[in-house]
């Protein structure tokens, strides 16, 4: 079978709707739109079947790409269990919300912008997924990066989205320089970048513990940590919910930024030989995971609470890695693209269907208007709070368990997990009973229709049975099988989002215990504000580095160097103006001054001559 | 025939004096026709001075610069007399010091 | 005798230059400058060149005097001209001319003074002029006789634009 076609339809696609330059008849912008995703899936599909009857691992070399003395890199596609469950997110997750794209973005002028942009995200996303080495990962990397900028500045008449896009761009940058730094510190250390020959390099050539694949992994997890914001890079992902929702399921929740966790499970070989990058890993998972859960709690606006869960979920994904438990990483990567996706297309229906508004204290009571909205809802809010039996349980469950078996930290870091956990839980019930129950504060306009509804209803049934899946991820990680499992730990996870929902529930709802009367105090207005701020990260950012750079900018803009020139120009301007008294226009003037000239010469030369 | 014994010495001081003539002539009358008398007054003074030249040596030198310096101002005055009518046709006027259209 | 005969005729080149140039008539003045010119003929005809007596006469006062005249009258200056030049000759813009003009002379006869050398006295016959013109000068002819050219076409351009101005008119 052609696997080259899967990256390949999307790409074309993106082509074609660019080209068309928004000519094209809008039905046939969203059947080509969605349909050349829906097609991979379908070939994704039926790719994954093909591997999962004979678990062969499919090389396909397309071209050498370029050669350059020992350097050769090539156009080609590995495609093993891990690529596969990648592969089957993207396209599945991605078909899913590209069918709801059709009517979310139905009514918007620039519907052949956004397909053409969104395709050709999801085929970059695929070559990140698909390379077979280093380099052609890279460029899936930039093109997402590319596409995450171009669609979070998609309203880009709005001045604040392309400032979002911009600080979007940046902030990954600085990761993915660290990226490419650690790229060719691999290539001038082990002379390949191809994944697999690289990883029998750095383990034939490289100790546990030397301070090469030290330095190597962590300049990947610099890009791992920029792409998936994680501490101390994820301050783009809030702002970047300027984009239209959809887009915030497909690239800010379900794929793109999970593309930091794929990079370490990819490489986690090299990253085994580093166990103090590992054990960072794990640290800037809980440490990012409780930072942006308590900063959900503060929010109100709902697509950034639900940034601060993405965060907080990728920061599940990282304590994973860094507990060495890949394969729960990669699991929780797939539940959470799966309710995440479900949560922002729900919450991009109650957008949809609420003159945009963003605010949940103006929602509340939608719980009878957008019945199917709440249910999806309800089924997304309870797998991302881990609610027993939901997808997200089982995942978070295994990482959570991993974390403790971890030696030494291991229950440090199973705490902090479990506390953002509780966090979870509040937060996400929180906004389900501020959006959805109390009494109404806007009425909707009109109701999601089978577009925006079946997408959501598919996606409701893989958040719940998400969790059954068996991952063909046995040939790719080593096995850490559960030795004991153990039981208190177990049942204090399984306790601990109930106990979270309970709280959320005499909070927000039964309004038993009143947050209002704490929020009041001095105390709890400073808690709020720190919280609402994202604890004063990006204030930290523009002081230390925003603002200096500005300032420098503003410094230059004018031009130090240029008024040396400027006074050169002014100088003999000068002397132009001066100058030109002499330049009479009168013949007599002239002979004048030649005779004085003449008279002076004459007198040199006489006083020379005696 | 023969020539002349003097001291060389008066013939260039007669060029000199001839040559500053011409020279105030030119920084001082503001008629163009003037300024052009005024330059061949110095012409004739420079090659007065050649051909005073030639005659100490014996030589024909001097005269033959003194005919290429007649070409020059011939060639000139023929120049020199046309710019004249135009000016006196552009301007209405010999006066140079009003003919400053190249003021800076 | 002779050595007189050379500073009168000095004497009367220097007066006639100067009536020349301080005359506010140019009729006058030209025929100061004819004067002058005849002058400085006798000079070099005393100082043995006779050929370039000849041609002083022939073209400096006839030819180019003439096309002087030639202008003047078609200028056809009058007595207004005549009073305006009394007005621009008056002291005050002697002076720095005058004193330029008076340093620089000073200046040559400085530079002159220690050159007490004679004429040869030698006459210099227009056969051994012709010889020298056309043998090593050869070059020199060529290139007098292309400026000529240049004068004679920048005459008759200066001259021709007159004459269509004056016919658009």
């Amino acid at each position: 079978m052609a696997i080259w076609l899967i990256p390949f339809l999307p790409l074309l696609s993106a082509t074609l709707l660019m080209v068309s330059t928004g000519r094209m008849p809008r039905s046939l912008t969203a059947v080509l739109g969605a349909g050349s995703v829906g097609l991979a899936a379908l070939l994704v599909a039926l790719l994954a079947q093909g591997f999962l009857a004979d678990g062969q691992v499919r090389e396909v070399t397309l071209w050498t790409w370029m050669a350059v003395d020992n350097f050769t890199p090539r156009v080609a596609f590995y495609v093993d269990g891990l690529t596969i469950v990648m592969m089957s997110v993207i396209t599945g997750v991605g078909f899913l919300i590209h069918l709801y794209s059709i009517e979310f973005m139905w009514d918007d002028e620039s519907l052949c912008r956004y397909f053409a942009y969104m395709n050709l995200f999801v085929a970059a996303m695929l070559l990140l997924v698909m390379a077979d080495n280093l380099l052609l990962l890279y460029l899936g990397w930039e093109g997402v990066g590319v596409c995450s900028y171009l669609l979070v500045g998609f309203w880009y008449r709005d001045a604040d989205n392309g400032k979002a896009a911009r600080k979007a761009f940046v902030v990954t940058r600085v990761g993915d320089t660290a990226m490419a730094l650690g790229l060719f510190l691999l290539f001038t250390e082990l002379g390949t970048l191809d994944i697999q020959p690289l990883m029998v390099a750095a383990n034939a050539n490289w100790q546990v513990g030397d301070t090469l694949p030290i330095v190597a992994t962590a300049l990947l997890l610099g890009g791992a940590v920029g792409k998936s914001a994680q501490l101390p890079l994820h301050t783009w992902l809030p702002d970047a919910m300027a984009g239209p929702t959809p887009v915030s399921a497909l690239i800010h929740a379900a794929t793109m930024v999970t593309a930091g966790v794929y990079l370490i499970a990819r490489n986690y070989q090299l990253f085994l030989l580093a166990p103090p990058t590992m054990q960072a890993v794990a640290w800037i998972g809980v440490a990012t995971l409780l930072l942006a859960a308590f900063t959900a709690l503060a929010q109100h606006d709902i697509k950034r609470i639900l940034a601060y869960s993405t965060i907080s979920q990728i920061g599940y994904m990282f304590l994973a890695l860094g507990v060495g438990a890949f394969a729960s990483g990669i699991f929780h990567l797939m539940t959470h693209a799966f309710f995440k996706a479900l949560l922002f297309l729900a919450a991009g229906a109650v957008i949809h269907c609420l003159h945009h508004e963003h605010n949940i204290f103006r929602m509340g009571g939608l719980r009878t208007r957008l019945p199917v909205v709440f249910w999806s809802f309800l089924i997304g809010s309870a797998a991302l709070a881990a609610l027993p039996f939901t997808s997200g349980f089982y995942s978070k469950d295994a990482i959570l368990l991993s974390a403790w078996e971890q030696p030494d930290i291991g229950p440090w870091l199973w705490a902090g997990g479990l506390l953002g956990a509780l966090l979870t839980s509040i937060y996400s019930f929180r906004l389900v009973f501020i959006v959805f129950f109390g009494e109404a504060q806007t009425e909707p306009d009109r109701q999601p229709g089978w577009r925006m509804a079946g997408p959501l209803l598919l996606l409701c049934l893989l958040s719940l049975i998400g969790g059954w899946f068996a991952l063909p991820l046995s040939g790719v990680f080593p096995e850490n099988g559960h030795a004991q499992v153990n039981h208190s730990v177990e049942i204090i996870s399984i306790a601990t989002p109930l106990l979270g929902l309970l709280l959320a529930y005499l909070l927000f709802l039964g309004r038993q215990l009143s947050i209002d009367k704490l929020l009041a105090s001095p105390t709890g207005q400073a808690l709020k504000s720190f919280c609402l701020s994202g604890w004063r990260i990006d204030n930290l950012y523009n002081a230390l580095w925003v603002r200096p750079y500005t300032n420098l900018a503003h410094w230059w803009r004018n031009e130090p160097i240029d008024q040396l020139y400027n006074a050169v120009v002014a100088a003999s301007q000068w002397s132009h103006r001066t100058l030109l008294g002499l330049q009479t226009g009168e013949l007599r003037w002239y002979a004048t001054s030649m005779v004085f000239g003449l008279v002076l010469l004459l007198a040199i030369m006489l006083r020379n001559a005696t | 025939m023969g020539g002349l014994q003097i001291p060389m010495t008066h013939v260039l001081l007669l060029a000199a004096t001839l040559f500053s003539c011409g020279l105030l002539g030119l920084m001082l009358r503001r008629n163009i026709i003037f300024m052009l008398m005024s330059l061949e007054v110095m012409l004739n003074a420079a090659a007065l001075a050649f051909v005073a030249a030639g005659a100490k040596w014996g030589q024909a030198d001097g005269q033959v610069i003194f005919l290429l310096i007649l070409t020059v101002a011939a060639a000139e005055v023929a120049v020199g007399l046309g710019l004249v009518l135009q000016i006196q046709r552009r301007f209405k006027t010999l006066d140079m010091d009003q003919a400053n259209r190249l003021r800076g | 005798m002779m050595e007189s005969l050379f500073y009168i005729a000095a004497l009367v080149a220097v007066m006639s230059t100067v009536a020349a140039l301080t005359r506010a008539n140019a009729i006058h003045a030209l025929i100061y400058l004819i004067v002058s010119l005849l002058a400085v003929a006798v000079l070099f005809f005393l100082m043995g060149a006779p050929f370039a007596a000849a041609l002083e006469i022939v073209i400096y006062a006839g030819a180019i005097m003439v096309l002087f005249v030639f202008v003047i009258m078609m200028l056809n200056l009058g007595e207004s001209g005549v009073a305006r030049e009394q007005e621009w000759l008056t002291p005050r813009n002697w002076v720095v001319p005058g004193v330029m003009a008076a340093l620089l002379l000073l200046e040559l006869i400085l530079a002159l003074r220690h050159a007490p050398a004679l004429t040869s006295g030698i006459s210099v016959d227009p056969k051994a002029v012709g010889l020298t013109l056309f043998g090593p000068y050869i070059l020199a002819v060529e290139i007098s006789s292309m400026l000529l050219l240049a004068g004679l076409v920048g005459a008759y351009h200066l001259g021709r634009r007159f004459i269509v101005r004056r016919e658009k008119r």
